[in-house]
């Protein structure tokens, strides 16, 4: 057996030292883990989501005591108890709407800042992988949570994305009719939905959470240079009080006091938003009630499953079925299709910088023309844009094949 | 001893994937529709008040149903159901593209979806975007000047035979 000091008082730090090893994990996962001076603000946005996840969480609760998840009282409960009559109510339901749209926003961020420092490959593969999971887990509790309400745009997007499973040509009904548990969306769907909301999807996340910080405590995180550090030199320059000269600094207190900051800036955002701008996230067809027998006349998804949603629309259905599948596992893909040794930012890749930037364009272009009622001009330029995205995977195979090692 | 650690090891592995699939095949089963939304009720609906050019929509298990009394000029199809001689044209109101319900234009005599553009005729054949197939036909029975939605009659079988419903 280990040496226990018998004189330790009580969960005091040597006491919890040499039942826990304390000091070792602080020193794991805090004091000594190094992070690249050479890094921007884009930098911190890990942080931000991991905040604005928290604020759906504790938001997520309170709305959570007096949510009904039953077609007949579901619409009532969210907007008239919380709404009017849960004090704060309002509070957490626009938090809670603000904070879900924002998500995307910071990850659609983050994952491009990946893309234009060229973080996903050479030993990072893991950290892109397990980011491109969560992308996933939270798409489909938004999703999850949309339904919810029980609106019109509720119902109406819960009818046409689980027909999605149909398959087109194969017409898988029975399968569509399995998840609904229903021939239309009911009182079994909103409840899978509900639980999955609540419960499953959180717990993945926070799982998937865990694993996404996991995967980049070895390879660490890449700086603005694509600058290969060597870490136990820096770390040793660091220790030795050589602070200037050394190239990295702790995760803490150092890297979280800046990260702090960032968070500060965002908030000041999120609150604004929160209490003078919350209607950007509440859709206005979605205050009328669910109707089965009523389609409203334009059904579009949040603004951040537009781009995904466009590459579906122009096409004919079981193309465009394959497009959208393409569109959804392309992103996963790219640690692979990127065959150029260069981990460097996209300005110093030649056409690589291009690349990005049409793809920035594009998926604003798929995201603009999503919105837009599918008529006449629109309908060329979203099947032009959707073609645009689904060329770029082929062209960045070629791009970085090309490309002369740095 | 290897094989009999072998042994072990495949014996517990067995029976735990036999639970495991026996928990897979449960949690399936949950997820079912319920025998009660599953044997939701017959629709009947009288035909005789119908009128011509006017799209009359009903409910039937939690889907519209298009019920439309066609005018002389509109074109017979073998999808219309013929009661005296009336010529109805009646199929689940759903757009086959996506699930939208298309909305019934009287004046240019056609169907259309807001979605996505679809159009179908009178006849709910899809003439325009992107709707891969006609609107589907419900399972139907005639009897005298109603319609049962739910039942299969003798003519929505012969309908079916001729791959007409969907």
């Amino acid at each position: 057996m280990a040496h226990f000091d018998e004189n330790a008082k009580p969960f005091s730090n040597r006491w919890l030292d040499d039942r826990l090893a304390i000091n070792t994990v602080k020193k794991v996962l805090s004091t000594e883990y190094w992070i690249p001076k050479n890094i921007n603000f884009l930098w911190a946005m890990g942080m931000v989501l991991a905040a604005t996840f928290g604020l759906l969480v504790v938001s997520g609760i309170f709305l959570l005591m007096y949510y009904k998840p039953d077609i007949n009282m579901a619409f009532d409960s969210v907007n008239y108890t919380i709404m009017t009559e849960v004090g704060y109510g309002w509070l957490w339901r626009h938090i809670h709407g603000v904070a879900a749209s924002l998500v995307f926003l910071i990850i659609y961020i983050h994952m491009l800042t990946g893309i234009y420092y060229s973080s996903y490959k050479r030993g990072r593969e893991m950290i892109w992988l397990s980011g491109m999971l969560l992308f996933i887990a939270f798409s489909a509790e938004a999703f999850s949570g949309y339904m919810l309400p029980w609106g019109q745009m509720s119902y109406w997007a819960g009818m046409v994305i689980t027909n999605l499973f149909e398959a087109g040509s194969l017409e898988l009904t029975g399968l569509v009719e399995w998840i609904r548990g229903d021939y239309v969306p009911g009182d079994a769907f909103l409840l899978r939905f509900f639980t999955l909301h609540v419960l499953l999807i959180p717990l993945v996340i926070m799982g998937l959470i865990v694993f996404h910080f996991a995967t980049l405590r070895i390879p660490h995180v890449n700086n603005q240079d694509g600058e290969d550090i060597d870490f136990d030199e820096a770390a040793r320059l660091y220790k030795e009080g050589n602070k200037k000269e050394s190239k990295v600094i702790p995760f803490n207190p150092v890297f979280l006091s800046k990260d702090v900051f960032v968070l500060g800036i965002y908030f000041i955002l999120f609150f604004y938003l929160v209490f003078y701008h919350f209607d950007f996230a509440m859709d206005p067809v979605n205050f009328d009630p669910a109707d089965g027998l009523k389609t409203p006349p334009h059904i579009y998804p949040e603004w951040y499953f537009l781009w995904s949603y466009e590459i579906l629309r122009p096409f004919p259905k079981d193309p465009g079925l394959i497009a959208f599948g393409i569109a959804q596992i392309a992103f996963f893909l790219l640690p692979w299709i990127d065959r150029s040794p260069n981990v460097a930012p996209a300005h110093k890749r030649g056409l690589f910088f291009w690349w990005f930037w049409i793809l920035v364009l594009d998926m604003i272009a798929l995201t603009v023309l999503g919105k837009l009622p599918p008529e006449g001009i629109y309908n060329t330029l979203g099947t032009i844009s959707a073609i645009i995205f689904l060329l770029l995977g082929p062209a960045l195979i070629l791009i970085t094949k090309l490309e002369k090692k740095l | 001893m290897s094989s009999r650690r072998d042994f072990m090891g495949m014996a517990l592995g067995g029976f735990t994937a036999l639970g495991g699939i026996a928990a897979l095949y449960a949690m399936k089963r949950s997820w079912d529709p319920l025998p009660s939304v599953a044997a939701a009720g017959f629709t009947t609906v009288d035909l005789s008040v119908a009128k011509e050019n006017v799209l009359n929509v009903q409910k039937w298990r939690g889907k519209p149903i298009f019920i439309l009394k066609k005018t002389s000029d509109m074109q017979a199809d073998d999808r219309d159901v013929v009661v005296g001689r009336a010529r109805y044209h009646v199929s689940i109101g759903l757009c086959t593209h996506l699930g939208c319900i298309p909305a019934y234009l009287p004046a240019e005599k056609l169907f259309r979806c807001a979605c996505h553009g679809g159009e179908f005729d009178t006849s709910g054949r899809e003439t325009f975007g992107p709707p891969p197939s006609p609107l589907v036909i419900p399972p139907f029975k005639i009897d005298g000047n109603k319609i049962v939605l739910g039942e299969e009659g003798p003519e929505y079988l012969k309908m079916k035979e001729a791959g007409l419903t969907a």
